[in-house]
């Protein structure tokens, strides 16, 4: 870790006084918020607001209402409006839940969910959330690195990319019945980037578990790339050589790419990313960041690639 | 009662109420708060819908007359036809105001660049003569026959406001693809008319005159 003299510290990275402020308000909201939010069952939502944001949250930016985050959801599983997940998705069950992991590892095989997480330690994170539809929120998700799981199963060196699959079982996701979207959805990330400690697993959101239609029972937020990387309700997981087809450029190749890093310069043939609605905002005035404002953390993942190209 | 009064005191208040039913419906739920998470993206939804839904009903009144007989119906036709311009107004109106703030580099830069707002915004410019033209006095001027051909135009504005939303949607075409069925629908039955020219010819100068109203 790079430790800077004072004389490398610009007085634009001081904290303003106001900022800082702000940010103890904040908290005291979270704390009168998780009081309500939990109402006593899962303490640690209190106690982690309590404490305040860490380093790796989002500083400033108060979090999209519980209602708005489990409301508008993009889960075509469900159905193809926002509103249907919240609606629909009633019919999953979370529990049990089988995870199939397979391919360049040293231990493949079928997992319950419950043996995977056993003796994992489930961390809060406050991480933007920028859809390529030019929305974005912020959300307090519960989880877990992925490092943390894909290390026990012991990644061969072969392995290169790892792939995820969404549930196929038109029973528990009705909207499985149109042929919308080829199904099971699926996602895949460059190894580097799926150990990279910002990429989690998260299992829930609010200090709760996770409301279906965001995709119980657990699922990937990777907070630099557009909403659609974080594939939901994963039952399983592929160590690769190759680089997997996602779903959504097999659908449209030449509007979503593998990579689906945020990125203000490269627009959406369909409209521009340069700036986004924070909902729940009327105007579209957010200045979308370079990886989502994650630049300084993730930025050497892609040191020298044409992002143009590679989107 | 005569028709022609029933159609001014009664026909045309009813018919006038019922087309600000949808926008009453969104006012509503905008003071109730039940827009949801994006409640700009709704409205736009919503009020693009309802253009091309009134777009579609307005070319339906030529069908509905001939295969009903109803000659009476001819006489909404220029109040629905305004109401698709205004909920097309509105729905770009939006656009301008929530998605681009008025920032016209950026909304020419999408018109030029976007197709399916290339199309969305062409659909409804060729509107703008359509409305303009819509008066008693226009129709007078123009002669009922130019007057006829000038509005043809509104199926060129539907199949553009059609193909905006299937451009536009990203993988479920299921609803412009019903509306664009429709619209061949109704123009399926422009093509199949029985009778002769001449009483075609007749028609279309009558179809003008009972648009005034």
């Amino acid at each position: 870790m790079l430790i800077r003299k004072p004389d490398d510290i610009k007085s634009s990275d001081i904290t303003p006084e106001s900022t800082y402020i702000n940010r103890r308000k904040f908290i005291g909201r979270g704390v009168a918020f998780g009081a309500i939010a939990v109402a006593g069952s899962a303490a640690p939502w209190a106690v982690r607001a309590a404490t305040g944001r860490r380093d790796e949250d989002v500083q400033d930016e108060p979090l999209t209402s519980y209602e708005h985050v489990t409301t508008y959801n993009n889960f075509y599983e469900f159905g193809t409006g926002k509103e249907d997940p919240s609606r629909n998705a009633h019919t999953l069950r979370p529990r049990p839940w089988t995870v199939t992991v397979e391919g360049e590892i040293d231990k493949p095989g079928q997992y319950d969910l419950d043996d995977l997480l056993r003796g994992i330690t489930i961390e809060d994170r406050v991480y933007r959330l920028r859809c390529v539809e030019a929305w974005s929120m912020v959300i307090p998700w519960r989880g877990f690195p992925l490092s943390k799981l894909i290390s026990r199963f012991e990644p061969t060196s072969k392995a290169k990319y790892v792939e995820f699959h969404t549930l196929y079982d038109v029973e528990q996701m009705p909207g499985q019945r149109g042929r919308v979207l080829p199904w099971p959805y699926v996602e895949g990330l460059r190894m580097d980037e799926a150990m990279h400690p910002l990429a989690i697993f998260a299992t829930g959101l609010y200090g709760e578990d996770l409301p279906n239609q965001n995709g119980a029972p657990f699922r990937l937020v990777v907070p630099w790339k557009y909403g659609f990387k974080s594939i939901k309700s994963i039952v399983r997981i592929r160590f690769r050589a190759t680089q997997p087809q996602n779903t959504w450029a097999i659908v449209a190749p030449n509007e979503y790419g593998f990579y689906a890093n945020v990125n203000p310069e490269v627009d959406h043939p369909r409209w521009s990313q340069k700036r986004e609605r924070r909902l729940p905002g009327l105007f579209k005035r957010r200045k979308t960041q370079l990886f989502n404002g994650y630049a300084d953390q993730v930025g050497h993942l892609y040191a020298g690639m044409d992002l143009r190209r590679n989107f | 009662m005569s028709l022609s009064k029933w159609v001014r005191r009664i026909g045309k208040p009813v018919i006038f109420a019922a087309c600000l039913v949808p926008v009453s419906l969104i006012v509503a739920d905008i003071f109730q708060g039940r827009l949801g998470a994006n409640p700009i993206e709704e409205i736009t939804h919503r009020t693009g819908d309802w253009t091309l839904i009134f777009l579609l009903v307005t070319l339906g009144v030529s069908p509905l007359r001939r295969l009903t007989g109803w000659g009476v119906v001819v006489q909404f036709r220029r109040m629905l036809g305004l109401f698709a311009f205004s909920y097309g107004l509105v729905h770009f109106s939006i656009y301008v105001v929530f998605d681009h703030f008025f920032d016209l580099a950026a909304i020419l830069e999408d018109i030029v660049k976007r197709p399916y707002v290339t199309v969305g915004f062409t659909s409804l410019m060729l509107l703008v003569p359509l409305a303009i033209t819509s008066t008693k006095g226009w129709v007078k001027r123009l002669g009922g026959r130019r007057w006829n051909r000038l509005h043809q135009l509104v199926y060129v504005s539907a199949a553009g406001g059609v193909l905006h939303y299937l451009w536009l949607v990203k993988a479920d075409t299921r609803r412009p693809i019903v509306f664009g069925l429709v619209l061949v629908a109704l123009l399926a039955t422009r093509l199949w008319r029985p009778g002769k020219r001449g009483r075609r010819a007749e028609a279309v100068v009558r179809d003008a005159k009972a648009s005034l109203g």
